[in-house]
């Protein structure tokens, strides 16, 4: 690894409280980090975005230790202590950055009043929607006038009338009378999604956000701007009234869209997914994610999920086909196509499965073009635990040629399919008819029709595990949603096939008695890793021994496969 | 513990063993009754009248315009108590109702479970829009436990129309049109 610079420390005063705080570090962020609730409130700095100090929400006292302008000299007080010179009106937090003596003041009376007075302005022309408004609830200016407010208004004046429901693109709605001009959403174009596409007209108390003429925010991650709008001014078309956040339970997940892992958050209520939000993990994401992420909840309504394990189209228990697929695997001639898709718990089990039973593993590549933010060139979320677990020793082909050869020779009588449209990678439906499919799969398609087993399979959101990511960060997810009634995860089914195989009680139930076998069978995993106990922001695997496999990622916001080859190259210590 | 005080009782007067007074008085107050207007209601033919702040049925109202009131901000399935109410919401559509696009939400389905409701009053206090009101409906009955669910029609059919003061919607559009437009 390489070694980080050496991060220098300045003490800063918050409060009358000394803090050490990492040089550069802005007073929004340093008086986050003293903690114990205390808050700058601010509306348009963003910890990823420039700085851009328009909103004047972050107002602090600030003031340095006086020194004489003659000759230098430090000016004392009777008690032989430094004097602070407080500057005579406040400044903002968000453009000051921490200086060694600096003193600030997060709640003196100036600092109040200057709060106050700023919300009254945001207020004069902000229309009173909360009742119709997406963002009530995780609204900053309804949480600030609250916190900082008046209470009432002595506006009696008309309020200005700018444009509502206005269509930015095909994602996002804009009501510009809520917009309070912190230009976080302008500055996300431009900066992040490198899309300029949205700016203010007019002046004054008229300026109006708005598209350039002839564009549209169409832009892949134009939905983040939904995301870090501190009021209701932009808001999803997808999401609009269809519920209120207040009702809506939070579940950590990962992306599953490519292989950079995206962290996320489900927003659902009682089994149904209303939203996906990206959460921040400056290691991978940032604050940001694909629109196109955020849009795969959807899968997990259509209507030809699988829903019953069946053999041979007779509805059997859970038991029954996991016994059923075990005896069909020893009878030998096995070929196994498992997916990038599973987890890594899913992979081991298929890894035992195909020991056991002497098969041969096939994977299937999900490629496409990269956009170098948070959409790689590997579109499944999983490609590195099939390696790490041992599943495969080399990156997938694009089809299944190599099976579709050894079906017509013969030399295969059984398929195990995880989750792959095999018909149309190589193997022809009149190939399919020649061996017998334990089928394992999300939705109904032509291989679970014509297959001897099927194994109805739990949606990402429906299920625990974890996946490895493109600069092999082991990161888990957790279930939002129940699945069908009935499903077991798919791990607990692949579970109960390989110990049938084995004729060894593998003791299981939960994905921690399952990661006792992951963590000891997998060398890349410490012994004592759990489940549980995989860190909220992903835990890093050592890569040395896949750095020579010629991975398709190029560069994208987090990864550079370059540097990331040069960074691990070297051996630790070195 | 407390102190037992014992009252001597005192012995009954002549007069008292007699009983008379006693049933005299009694006589005074069925003969006084007797011959005054009645005070026993023939329920369910006759009905008692409602005090206005009676918190009977809750219901949703619609304004004098006959318009809908409630805009679906599911403030009352937040704040009920038993979880009686269940709102999905919904968007008006801007070219079906014109004049009231500018709402822009109204709720798809309203469902009040009165097997649930506890007649609190905390939905009617909660409503922004001043839509939900407990009414005079106190007695309501039904063959299935379907039926105790009031749907938006019947909640509408309870409620009726409630005087407005406030026309906040119309006063928006109006600013709407005639405000400070650039």
């Amino acid at each position: 690894m390489k070694v980080d610079s050496v991060v220098d420390y300045v003490t800063i005063n918050i409060d009358g409280e000394d803090v050490d705080v990492p040089k550069g570090t802005n007073i929004i962020e340093a008086v986050k980090m003293v903690g114990k609730g205390k808050e700058v409130p601010h509306y348009c700095y963003h910890p990823k975005l420039s700085i851009a100090g328009n909103c004047r929400m972050c107002m602090v006292e600030m003031g340095m230790p006086m020194r004489d302008r003659a000759t230098g000299e430090a000016v004392l007080d009777e008690n032989g202590v430094q004097k602070i010179g407080w500057m005579p009106k406040p400044t903002i937090g968000c453009a000051t950055n921490a200086a060694p003596g600096m003193h600030i003041r997060t709640n003196s009376e100036m600092v109040k009043e200057s709060r106050n007075g700023v919300t009254e302005f945001l207020l004069i022309n902000h229309p009173l929607d909360c009742p119709i408004c997406d963002q009530a609830g995780e609204c900053r200016l309804q949480e600030f006038s609250a916190e900082h407010g008046r209470g009432y208004s002595r506006f009696i004046e008309q309020k200005n009338v700018k444009p509502k429901r206005t269509r930015l693109g095909s994602r996002v709605t804009l009501d510009d009378e809520r917009c309070i001009l912190c230009s976080r959403c302008i500055r996300f174009s431009k900066e992040i999604a490198k899309d300029d596409v949205l700016g203010f007209v007019d002046r004054g108390t008229y300026s109006t956000l708005t598209c350039f003429p002839g564009k549209e925010l169409e832009n892949n991650y134009s939905l983040n701007t939904v995301d870090i709008c501190p009021v209701g001014a932009l808001t999803s078309t997808d999401f609009r009234f269809k519920m209120r956040v207040w009702f809506l339970k939070r579940t950590h997940s990962i992306c599953t869209e490519s292989s950079v892992g995206a962290n996320t958050e489900i927003w659902s209520r009682e089994g149904k997914i209303y939203r996906i939000t990206p959460r921040r993990n400056d290691a991978v994401n940032d604050t940001w994610m694909t629109d196109s992420g955020r849009e795969l909840f959807k899968e997990v309504e259509v209507g030809d999920r699988l829903t019953h394990y069946t053999i041979d189209g007779v509805h059997k228990t859970s038991a029954e086909t996991a016994a059923a697929a075990a005896k069909l695997l020893k009878e030998g001639k096995v070929a196994i196509i498992a997916s990038p898709h599973s987890s890594v718990e899913e992979q081991f089990y298929c890894k035992a499965i195909a020991d056991r039973s002497e098969a041969t593993v096939s994977l299937v590549s999900h490629y496409g073009a990269t956009d170098g933010i948070l959409q790689s060139e590997d579109r499944s979320p999983n490609l590195r635990g099939a390696l790490v677990n041992g599943l495969v020793d080399q990156l997938p082909d694009a089809d299944l040629s190599a099976v579709a050869q050894q079906i017509e020779s013969g030399a295969v009588d059984t398929l195990l399919v995880v989750n792959e449209e095999v018909t149309q990678l190589g193997i022809s439906a009149e190939l399919l008819k020649k061996v017998k499919v334990i089928y394992i799969g999300l939705h109904a398609n032509v291989v679970s029709e014509d297959a001897a087993i099927v194994i109805p399979s739990l949606s990402v959101f429906e299920k625990d595990g974890s996946f490895i990511n493109q600069s092999f960060r082991l990161q888990r997810f957790k279930a939002a949603i129940p699945g069908p009634r009935g499903v077991l995860s798919d791990f607990m089914v692949l579970e109960h096939i390989a110990e049938a195989l084995a004729d060894e009680k593998i003791p299981s139930g939960s994905i921690d008695a399952a990661w006792e076998h992951i963590a000891k069978g997998v060398s890349q995993f410490d012994d004592s890793l759990r489940w549980r106990s995989i860190p909220e922001e992903g835990l890093e695997l050592d890569p040395t021994a896949f750095l020579d496999l010629p991975f398709v990622e190029t560069k994208n916001l987090k990864y550079d496969s370059a540097a990331f080859k040069e960074a691990h190259a070297t051996p630790a210590g070195a | 513990m407390a102190k037992t005080k014992v009252i001597e009782r005192k012995p009954l007067t002549f007069a008292e063993k007699t009983f008379i007074p006693q049933i005299l008085t009694g006589l005074k107050t069925t003969g006084k009754t007797m011959f005054q207007k009645n005070i026993t209601l023939q329920y369910p033919d006759e009905r008692p009248s409602i005090p206005d702040n009676y918190r009977g049925v809750p219901t949703l109202v619609k304004d004098p315009n006959g318009r809908e009131k409630c805009v679906s901000c599911q403030l009352c399935e937040f704040v009920c108590p038993p979880k009686a109410i269940r709102i999905t919401p919904g968007e008006i559509d801007a070219e079906a109702e014109p004049d009231r696009a500018h709402v822009e939400k109204a709720p798809k389905e309203f469902d009040i479970n009165m097997l649930r409701c506890i007649y609190c009053g905390l939905c009617q206090e909660v409503c922004p829009e001043e839509a939900i009101f407990l009414q005079d409906v106190f007695s309501l009955s039904g063959y299935s436990r379907d039926e105790m669910v009031n749907n938006k029609q019947k909640l509408y059919e309870l409620g009726g129309t409630l005087p407005d003061k406030h026309y906040k919607w119309d006063k928006k559009k109006a600013a709407e049109e005639h405000g400070n437009a650039h």
